[in-house]
């Protein structure tokens, strides 16, 4: 038996669960749209959310009814809602068992949120690998308009919501919102400029609400059960409900664990993951998917909340833990996080696309012991130079490997660049070929 | 043969769900690479037509996206992850494996046209990692047993019976 009450997971875990519309339904499912639509009015079912606490579990945590709030309720036109499925933060895989598992939850999560802002079109923007989960969603939705839950005039209540799977085809930068917008147009995924916001311009210029998976499924929950049932979940009043936590590398057990927020990394790790995978200690983790710093063994007793992570020099982020242990390099570890930000970097912002190019070739060229001390000032002076003066979070999520580990494991760099020094003085040549 | 002459009713249902008919677009791109595994030029033209866009759009917006083909690739794409968390549990030795296996290089396709393997970031299935994506497939928590088998069997049928289904990691809660 689980530990915890599970919430999201719960209907999936039942023997011969398949996540059809009948099953759903059996579970309890689309009582919540039954019960708000056209008997709530939409401030009511906003101000439930944010009773709640909900908070985004894409990454930023940003209070979901407050974004809710931010629309104009006076604009007469078109609003729009956008599923944010693209999860590439490496790390996290918690949406993709979401979809694919209990493709209503999320569904019914979607037209509640359409409700709640007045949005009669969705668009789920998932990522493009994923052809099977846009599937088995294509699938539900179609379910789901046969039986009346989607299309027009909603079980009879006069609300009209359609949803569409629209399928992203390659680019983590898409996950960040803005860039989403911009790739649902049709163009390249590169983050808008804020202000304005999504929120009074966004999809075709519209209001329009981005919000992704997990927080989605939690809707029908907090209507079902009530706001101060959520509330009461987890580490009140800041971090409210369960998360999806997805656990990677190390341990005996890895994969999704639902957990009230608030456990600390030790029993999420030791407990429900099964502890590390060999007699290895834990040498170190990262809290919430790539773009969260590093932290130590001294930190497996920090909460896993949004608070207590960023108070540990972290963030909750996405809510992927991903586990090392002792033996890893920490400078190859940073190297193999850059490698994907070098990649993944669209080039809109200049400290951006030409500093991971510039982190990339000096982190490898450490690793390859050809580096030398005053690289460390380099890797440590770019750093400083792209966090905060990009356009988009990405800047700050790029340098958080490298700054993180060469606050905690610098000895490992400069290990390696002593190593070079060493190999140097017997072969003073090999100085020719350094960058 | 056209685009519009060979998938006229899905261009349409694609078309019918924007209000803004360059959000077709990646759609409409993936529709051009279904049969001949990559986008050509000829198809982007087209799908500049259907569009109102012109060329440059379609192909400033093609060449942003790593899942878009521009050039022809072997009948099955292997794209194995390298990213962090699959290379903590062995994705180096799945590339090595696959390379001596099939004798090519990630970017590189098998003379007889049949593999192209890519050596690729974060495709979102850490826990049951390493893992790789050959087409549409999911394939995890690979070994190499499992790597022969999935090889053989996509030389001989086509398809292998080791792919994902719905995802479900770990299979209980204890």
């Amino acid at each position: 038996m689980p530990k915890y009450e599970l919430v999201l997971l719960k209907n999936m875990m039942q023997p011969g669960y398949t996540g059809s519309l009948a099953d759903y339904e059996k579970a309890g499912g689309y009582q919540a749209l039954r019960n708000a639509l056209g008997k709530m009015a939409p401030t009511d079912v906003t101000a439930k959310v944010m009773k709640s606490g909900l908070r985004g579990r894409g990454g930023a945590g940003f209070p979901t009814g407050v974004k809710w709030g931010f629309l104009p309720k006076d604009y007469q036109g078109p609003r729009y809602l956008c599923c944010n499925a693209d999860e590439s933060e490496p790390g996290t895989f918690k949406d993709r068992q979401l979809m694919e598992r209990d493709p209503h939850q999320v569904l019914e999560g979607i037209i509640l949120a359409c409700y709640a802002i007045g949005a009669q079109s969705a668009y789920i923007y998932i990522r493009g690998e994923m052809v099977l989960g846009s599937k088995i969603l294509e699938r539900a939705i179609g379910e789901a308009r046969a039986a009346g839950y989607i299309g027009k005039n909603i079980l009879g209540t006069g609300v009209t919501v359609d949803v569409w799977v629209h399928r992203g085809a390659g680019a983590y930068i898409c996950g960040e919102e803005t860039a989403l917008l911009e790739s649902l147009e049709g163009k390249r995924g590169l983050p808008r400029v804020k202000p304005p916001f999504p929120a009074t311009h966004g999809l075709y210029n519209k209001p329009t609400v981005v919000n992704n998976v997990e927080t989605l499924a939690n809707l029908p929950h907090i209507l079902n059960r009530g706001p101060e049932w959520f509330a009461s979940i987890g580490s009140p009043p800041k971090s409210t409900g369960t998360r999806v936590f997805c656990v990677s590398g190390h341990v005996k057990r890895p994969g999704n664990y639902e957990l009230p927020m608030g456990v600390t990394i030790r029993e999420l790790v030791f407990e429900h993951a099964g502890g590390m995978r060999s007699d290895k200690p834990l040498k170190a983790f990262i809290p919430g998917g790539a773009s969260a710093p590093f932290l130590t063994p001294e930190h497996l007793d920090v909460k896993l909340d949004f608070e207590s992570v960023a108070a540990a020099g972290s963030m909750l982020g996405s809510g992927g833990v991903t586990v090392m242990e002792e033996g890893t390099s920490m400078v190859w570890a940073a190297l193999r996080l850059m490698e994907f930000f070098y990649h993944e970097s669209c080039g809109k912002c200049s400290p951006c696309r030409e500093g991971s190019s510039w982190l990339v070739q000096t982190m490898r060229r450490i690793m390859a012991k050809r580096g030398r001390m005053e690289d460390l000032e380099t890797l440590t002076d770019l750093c400083k130079n792209i966090a905060g003066r990009t356009v988009c979070a990405f800047g700050d999520a790029e340098v958080s490997p490298i700054m993180s580990t060469l606050k905690h494991w610098r000895h490992e760099y400069v290990t390696l660049i002593h190593e070079a020094e060493a190999a140097n003085l017997i072969r003073p040549e090999s100085a020719g070929t350094r960058h | 043969m056209t685009l519009l002459e060979k998938y006229k009713d899905e261009i349409a249902e694609i078309l019918s769900r924007y209000p803004v008919k360059r959000s077709a677009l990646i759609p409409l791109l993936y529709l051009a690479q279904r049969e001949p595994g990559y986008v050509t030029e000829a198809a982007m033209t087209e799908i500049a037509g259907l569009l109102k866009l012109t060329p440059p759009q379609v192909y400033e917006t093609a060449t942003f996206y790593t899942m878009l083909n521009l050039k022809k690739v072997g009948k099955h794409h292997i794209q194995v992850c390298k990213s962090l968390m699959c290379a903590l549990v062995g994705s180096d030795t799945v590339i090595g494996w696959i390379k001596t296996k099939l004798g090519i290089a990630p970017g590189e396709t098998t003379a007889d046209g049949l593999f192209t393997l890519s050596a690729v970031e974060c495709l979102a299935a850490c826990g049951t990692a390493p893992m790789m994506q050959i087409n549409d497939d999911y394939y995890e928590r690979l070994t190499e047993e499992k790597v022969d088998k999935i090889l053989a069997d996509l030389r001989t049928a086509g398809t292998s019976p080791l792919k994902s289904g719905p995802y479900m990691w770990p299979e209980s809660i204890r």
